[in-house]
């Protein structure tokens, strides 16, 4: 039996597919969150073709060149350039990658590991589950940006501390998500009935019970990727995340900060593209919930 | 004059695919003192067109009548203050879940209090003594402890009672029940409608009662509006209506009375369920479930006759228990269990 | 009630246990000799070595050092801090007034704005104002904070010179730290130009940090006004011919709060850990920016005792939330 044609799943796959674009499409915002989302992808994934100058590139006789729009700016910067004369906007499409990059690998490690954890404990229970409830209960008693910021501290400051960092202080909403969700479709008549026709444990969890808890956790994706986001650009603002160079947009905004009296440009425009990726990731996550999960829907 | 005079009343609600009429062409007038009855299956629209006349649909809900009149004064010309003065007051209403009717984070008396308030006033001390009075009066035990209850510490019985209370607490000229006693466990039903029964006596109150029951019906009213999928197929009182009902639909429900089936193994249903919104059929909206329907249901929407006092929606209105439908004899030989030929009494 | 109380107080205790195993750890966790990091690069002498080891129980068993440093939290001893080589606890509570008046002030600017924000789009369902005032929360919801609070010095501070940039008052005044909370002390001494300077200073760091938890709190509203809206309590108290106003502000609100309630006392985590940047961005002396300075410093025991201390208000404050919640809903109370 595959997982599609379990009996919780009414209809074929398609028709789903269909119903589900159809719900997530009459969204406007949904809609247009999505586009903005694979536009940034697109540059971020063609950030050398796209920029026009190389990120690390210092241009010495254009030190703080105001944007385009300005009298003293030029189209060959357009969105300025920063206190060493590296351009903005090149700046931004390559940090778009950090960003994205370490965002989806936060919410790949959280989701994985959660999942796995949440299903334990929502299919053995018992002192398994205990154990890790309580685990999750104690990295949720931290507020998460403060966890993360001493998680970083041991490991000291980086990209990948910091993408550890952040994946633990998203584990426990995955794994409640998962064991809420499988505790509820557990005694279910399809979970049941495979149980019956000799299922192992493990066929059990991931084969029967993963898939039709899948929805609250796309959701929860969705969320986790734009606080990640937020995050990752929070501890390089604060210099525990991504080093400079390197063009993390949070790094930049903490750069750019002794300037802000000259040259408004350097902070604006990184904290600008934070703000939009990260709205436009909850517009779709919103879409997405309405879509997928008729219990989360509100109104 | 009528205390309550309806004519045409419509309720369409705005969903996604246009329009919806959930009401239409409903009309009731009630006198002062007269307990009326709205029958019909889930889904003809009894409730939808009461809320209506108290002004308590959701703002999807557009509401026309021809007329629409409580004691003379039109309800869709007056200001909504001044409606709120009559809704509660004048007019009140209780529904068919007492549990989740009363709010869950107020007392009882609380919840007494603030009608009484709204509509009464008086002072505080005259207006708990009202309260413990009502809650007496409809058969609570120990009011003066339980006037301090919050709802969820009370029964579905109880808080039904409650609701009651509140409803006749500014001694209201019209009480509209809402299948009151649905919700309630069988034993508790009786005890309801009783009370219900009683207090319509008692004060001279005018009561309309919301049911599917056609048993509730031949207990309580004195006059009886039937509706099906939003129209009012058929007004008569209600001896006339048990000894000769005039729609099909009126004829099928009565029949489907255990009191009225005599020694048959089973109880005669009616195939099939109400239309909803999608799956109106043409012509005559009770044509698919219809055992007399021919050709022109199908087809043709009825239209009351205008010398007929009952206002039957029917091109084929029952006389003295038989259809003057074409369909009607083929019928009556085939499917005895069912037939129309039986004597029937309130 | 009591009960209630006791249950929930009695389901922190293993959580407890496990934030202070985790702060335990914190330490023996770093990689390397903890006491040279701690030492930095300057290098250390083998007499403050052995020192610093014995002082930190580092020559013991796990076990023993465990139970000494629980013994040490319970009698309010955190060790010293590295830098200054003041008690942790004293550093902590000198500085906790601060970051507790400043998140008081941002949670009121978030209440006061955002639930009304909530109610109104809820009532308006539908209409321009409630997509206006949604779109403007799920903004709010996505705001880099740290950002924020640099747009809005660069506006109110630099360009219209409105609002002071950093610091909790204006250097003119002193005020004798009584309780710890500039606006009540300045209050206590009498000062009336202190407490608006106070005030003034705080606009700002408020409106920052109450950003997001306004944005989520204006969201819960709306849906559980109109989860509740819903009801059939709503519809009776319209039956009972009451105003609208009423119907709303006390038969639905009432109701919606419950949930309200739980989300905002939710946002005290929030609120700490944005006030991490927040006091980082106004240099406010408060316990965010002494983290970051004490990570930065590498004063161990101070980030150590830190993690701890903050972990405990953030379980007490969830607690207090659980009790609220059970004081506005009857069906708990009773």
């Amino acid at each position: 039996m595959s997982t599609i044609s379990t009996p919780a799943a009414p209809g074929s796959f398609r028709y789903q597919l269909a119903s589900f674009w159809s719900d997530f499409s009459a969204s406007r915002g949904a809609l247009v969150g999505l586009i903005f989302i694979v536009f940034i992808l697109l540059v971020a994934l063609f950030a050398p073709w796209v920029a026009p100058h190389d990120p690390a590139m210092q241009d010495r006789a254009a030190l703080l060149v105001p944007p385009v729009w300005h009298a003293e700016g030029s189209w060959n910067y357009i969105l300025g350039t920063d206190a060493v004369g590296r351009d903005i906007l090149s700046r931004l499409i390559f940090g778009a990658r950090y960003s994205l990059s370490i965002s989806a690998m936060v919410v790949v490690i959280s989701m994985g590991v959660g999942i796995f954890l949440g299903l334990l404990a929502g299919y053995f229970r018992g002192w398994i589950e205990t154990v890790i409830t309580r685990v999750m209960d104690v990295v949720l008693a931290f507020p998460s940006l403060l966890l993360a910021l001493g998680l970083v501290a041991i490991l000291s400051p980086g990209l990948t501390s910091a993408m550890i960092a952040i994946a633990l202080v998203q584990l426990p909403y995955f794994v409640r998500l998962t064991r809420a969700a499988v505790i509820g479709e557990k005694n279910r008549e399809y979970v049941i009935a495979s149980r019956l026709s000799g299922a192992g444990h493990l066929r059990l969890m991931f084969n029967t019970l993963l898939p039709n808890c899948m929805a609250p956790l796309i959701v929860q994706a969705t969320l986790s990727f734009s606080t990640a986001i937020l995050d990752i650009a929070a501890l390089g603002f604060l210099g525990m995340g991504v080093q400079p160079p390197t063009p993390e947009w949070g790094a930049m905004l903490a750069n750019a900060r002794e300037f802000m009296g000259s040259a408004y440009w350097a902070v604006t425009f990184p904290g600008l593209i934070i703000l939009l990726t990260v709205l436009m990731i909850n517009l779709m996550g919103d879409g997405l919930r309405d879509a997928l999960d008729p219990k989360m829907k509100r109104s | 004059m009528a205390l309550l005079d309806i004519e045409g009343l419509s309720v369409r609600f705005k969903t996604s695919s246009g329009l919806f009429a959930a009401v239409e062409g409903v009309d009731i007038n009630v006198d002062r003192g007269e307990v009326w009855s709205i029958v019909g299956e889930s889904g003809s629209g009894k409730s939808v067109s009461m809320l209506a006349t108290m002004g308590l649909l959701p703002w999807t809900a557009q509401v026309t009548a021809d007329k629409m009149a409580f004691d003379g004064q039109d309800l869709q010309q007056l200001s909504s203050r001044q409606r709120r003065r009559i809704v509660g007051g004048e007019m009140s209403m209780i529904f068919q879940e007492p549990m989740s009717s009363l709010n869950p984070c107020f007392t009882v008396g609380t919840q007494i209090d603030e009608m009484i308030k709204q509509h009464l006033g008086g002072s505080r001390k005259e207006r708990h003594e009202r309260a413990l009075d009502l809650l007496a009066q409809v058969g609570i035990p120990d009011p003066a402890r339980r006037i301090k209850a919050y709802p969820h510490q009370m029964s579905g019985g109880m808080s039904q009672r409650v609701m009651i209370a509140m409803a006749i607490s500014c001694n209201p000229r019209l009480l509209i029940a809402d299948e009151p006693t649905t919700a309630l466990d069988v034993t508790i039903q009786a005890q309801i409608l009783e009370l219900l029964l009683r207090l319509q006596e008692d004060t001279g109150m005018a009561l309309i009662l919301i049911t599917h029951d056609m048993g509730v019906v031949a207990e309580t009213a004195k006059h009886v509006v039937v509706q099906y999928a939003g129209r009012q197929v058929e007004k008569q009182d209600v001896k006339s209506l048990f000894a000769n009902p005039r729609h099909p639909y009126t004829e099928a429900l009565l029949s489907a009375l255990p009191e009225r089936a005599g020694d048959q193994d089973r109880l005669p249903t009616i195939p099939g369920v109400v239309p909803g919104q999608h799956d109106r059929p043409s012509g005559c909206l009770f044509n698919p479930r219809c055992r007399y329907a021919t050709e022109h249901c199908r087809e043709v929407e009825p239209v009351p006759a205008p010398d007929d006092p009952a206002r039957t929606l029917c091109h084929y209105p029952l006389e003295d228990g038989v259809s003057p439908s074409p369909a009607a004899a083929g019928v009556a030989r085939d499917n005895p269990q069912s037939s129309p030929h039986r004597e029937v009494r309130p | 009630m009591f009960k209630f109380f006791l249950i929930k107080l009695a389901q922190l205790v293993p959580t407890f246990i496990g934030v202070t195993i985790v702060a335990f750890a914190f330490i023996r966790l770093l990689p390397g000799d903890p006491i040279l990091l701690m030492a930095g690069e300057r290098g250390i002498s083998a007499e403050r070595y052995a020192q610093l080891e014995s002082q930190m129980g580092f020559d013991r068993s796990l076990v023993v050092q465990y139970l000494d440093f629980l013994k040490g939290l319970l009698h309010g001893d955190l060790g010293n801090s590295l830098v200054t080589h003041a008690p942790v606890m004293d550093e902590f509570m000198s500085r906790f007034p601060a970051t507790l008046e400043l998140s008081l002030f941002a949670l009121a600017f978030a209440v006061i704005i955002g639930l009304p924000a909530g109610v109104l789009a809820a009532v308006k369902r539908g209409k321009t104002l409630d997509h206006t005032i949604m779109g403007v929360s799920l903004t709010g919801y996505s705001m880099p904070i740290f950002w924020w609070g640099l747009l809005l010095i660069m506006l109110f501070s630099s360009t219209l010179g409105w609002t002071p940039v950093s610091g909790r008052i204006s250097y003119m005044y002193f005020i004798e730290p009584v309780t710890g909370f500039m606006t009540i002390d300045s209050l206590i001494a009498g000062d009336w130009g202190a407490f608006l300077s106070a005030l003034h200073y705080l606009i700002l760091p408020s409106i920052v940090l109450g950003t997001i938890p306004l944005a989520v709190i204006a969201r819960q509203t709306r849906s559980s006004m109109l989860e509740v809206l819903g009801e059939d309590y709503v519809r009776t108290a319209r039956a009972k011919g009451l105003s609208n106003f009423r119907v709303i502000m006390v038969h639905t609100l009432r109701n919606a709060l419950i949930s309200v309630v739980t989300v905002i006392g939710l946002q005290v985590g929030l609120l700490l850990a944005g006030a991490i940047l927040t006091e980082t961005i106004f240099s406010w002396p408060g316990i965010g920016k002494w983290m970051i300075d004490a990570i930065s410093r590498r004063d161990y025991p101070s980030v150590q005792g830190g993690l701890v201390l903050i972990a405990f208000i953030v379980m007490i404050v969830n607690l207090l939330v659980d009790l609220a919640y059970g004081v506005i809903n009857p069906r708990i109370r009773h």
